[in-house]
């Protein structure tokens, strides 16, 4: 089944052709909706053409970890609602959901995107945790650069709730004008290798036909700041030179929609 | 202790301002998102497909699964964990039971219509507007249906009946909370669950404000489903 699809897709791959008329390195139309939930302190939904995720982030305030004591805590999560492709199943994330929310963890926590000493509130004891949750909407392929969009972008909008005497978030209260402490924009563009051919932004049946694929987090100085390969084939060094450099090309287009 | 004015300055029997989408996730055979002020419902159908685990099959009738859960950050206040608790399980099961009277799943035997209800942010009457979501969502997957299910909140604060209560009336010390659907044409109930003490009278009272405020939904519903179906064509 996935062999004939992967034939008949290098086919009009050879011809220039992709399932849905695109060029190879061309993502789809691409929007971003800030403020989507009153309830969140920060979130935003980003559509990739018929690929929506929404990714929400909540401020609470926590004890540092023992090794990190003058830093905050930062956590991402993703849920790939059962609600969102007819394939996913309620449940405990699995092995793709982990790996979405890993990646995107790795690009926002390496690229040092948020100042975590800035989110301590009493140096070894109390500091912000920020819990980012990816909740996918409709899954028509690509989640991983929707997700990582979609988190940067709740990101963006996140204001801090205020403080009670106490140093416990007042939930009532109004939030504050303040932002995230956010340094740097790291985007994530998935790179994908079908024969001998690089392609992006894949739709649903596309990715059933891939061989490997790169994902690379690329921060606004064009630096690379996490990587992820997937797919059980074997990637020569010149490919991933030329994945890395497609990645490093495309990632304005996607931060451009911010 | 009288409650004359509410906390958000709303009459006592009006709703919060509504609205309904239906068609919003392709990927799924039906789908709908239904807010009521900041409580906000997204809802996807699927089916009726094949069930699994088999035993659950049942070889007269096709089964209905209602799958309610509140996105991580969509809670007053800290983070909700995801997975669900007893709650969204409770919840789950009492709307099976408030949908399954307008389908009829006969001609589907062994299979499931699959029911999924996400709300991305909520301000208390998630069950409510999660059944209103669902009732369009069901239709627009082109299940038969008897009759829509219209949801809402009733309840008491303090000495009066308010529809529609929020997080802050729905949290009041002096309280009881009522959810009720209706079956906006035959007028029946499917849907009743409370928290909280009243008397008869104030049931009944509730009742009657519930069937008052469904025609007002029904009437949200009926106009998203339409603006579905002149899309189409």
């Amino acid at each position: 089944m996935n062999q004939e699809l992967k034939a008949h897709l290098l086919r009009a791959l050879n011809k220039n052709i992709r399932f849905d008329g695109r060029k190879n390195l061309e993502y789809r139309p691409i929007t971003v909706q800030y403020g989507i939930s009153a309830s969140a302190e920060g979130s935003a939904i980003v559509r990739i053409g018929g690929t929506e995720v929404m990714a929400g982030v909540k401020l609470e305030t926590g004890t540092p970890y023992p090794d990190t004591p003058n830093q905050g805590n930062l956590m991402v999560n993703a849920e790939l609602l059962p609600l969102s492709n007819p394939a996913f199943e309620s449940g405990p994330p699995g092995e793709q959901a982990t790996e979405l929310a890993r990646v995107v963890d790795r690009a926002i926590r390496e690229s040092k995107s948020i100042d975590v000493h800035k989110l301590v509130i009493a140096p070894g004891e109390k500091v912000w945790s920020v819990s980012i949750d990816i909740c996918t909407i409709n899954d028509e392929g690509g989640l991983q650069d929707a997700a990582c969009l979609a988190v940067l972008a709740a990101l963006k909008n996140t204001k801090m709730p205020k403080l009670n005497e106490n140093n416990d978030v007042d939930y009532d209260a109004e939030k504050t004008k303040e932002g995230l402490p956010l340094s740097k924009e790291p985007v994530e563009v998935t790179v994908v290798k079908v024969g001998d051919q690089f392609l992006v932004d894949l739709l649903s049946d596309e990715e059933k036909a891939i061989e490997a694929r790169l994902t690379v987090a690329v921060t606004e100085k064009g630096t690379v700041c996490a990587l992820q390969k997937g797919g059980a084939t074997p990637l020569s060094p010149e490919d991933i030179d030329k994945m890395i450099e497609i990645a490093q090309k495309l990632a304005p287009t996607l931060r451009k929609a911010l | 202790m009288s409650y004359t004015k509410r906390i958000d300055g709303r009459g006592i029997d009006e709703l919060r301002p509504m609205s309904a989408k239906v068609g919003i996730i392709p990927r799924a055979d039906g789908s709908a998102t239904f807010q009521i002020g900041k409580t906000m419902a997204y809802c996807a159908v699927y089916g009726p497909r094949d069930l699994h685990p088999k035993f659950m099959q049942n070889p007269e009738t096709g089964i209905l699964r209602v799958h309610y859960n509140m996105m991580p950050f969509s809670g007053h206040g800290e983070r909700v964990r995801p997975g669900g608790g007893r709650r969204a399980k409770e919840i789950s099961m009492v709307m099976q039971n408030a949908l399954l009277p307008v389908l009829d799943l006969r001609d589907y035997p062994n299979a499931v219509v699959d029911v999924f209800v996400e709300l991305p942010q909520t301000d208390a009457g998630t069950r409510c507007a999660a059944l209103c979501a669902a009732a369009m969502a069901l239709a627009d997957a082109g299940l038969e249906m008897k009759d829509m299910v219209c949801a809402v909140a009733t309840g008491r604060v303090e000495d009066k009946i308010v529809v529609d209560l929020n997080y802050y009336e729905d949290s009041h010390e002096d309280g009881a909370d009522l959810p009720i659907a209706v079956l906006p044409n035959s007028g029946k109930v499917t849907l009743m669950q409370m928290d909280g003490e009243m008397t008869k009278e104030q049931i009944n009272e509730c009742v009657t404000k519930a069937k008052e405020a469904c025609k007002k939904i029904y009437e949200v519903q009926k106009a998203a489903m339409k603006a579905r179906f002149a899309k189409r064509s």
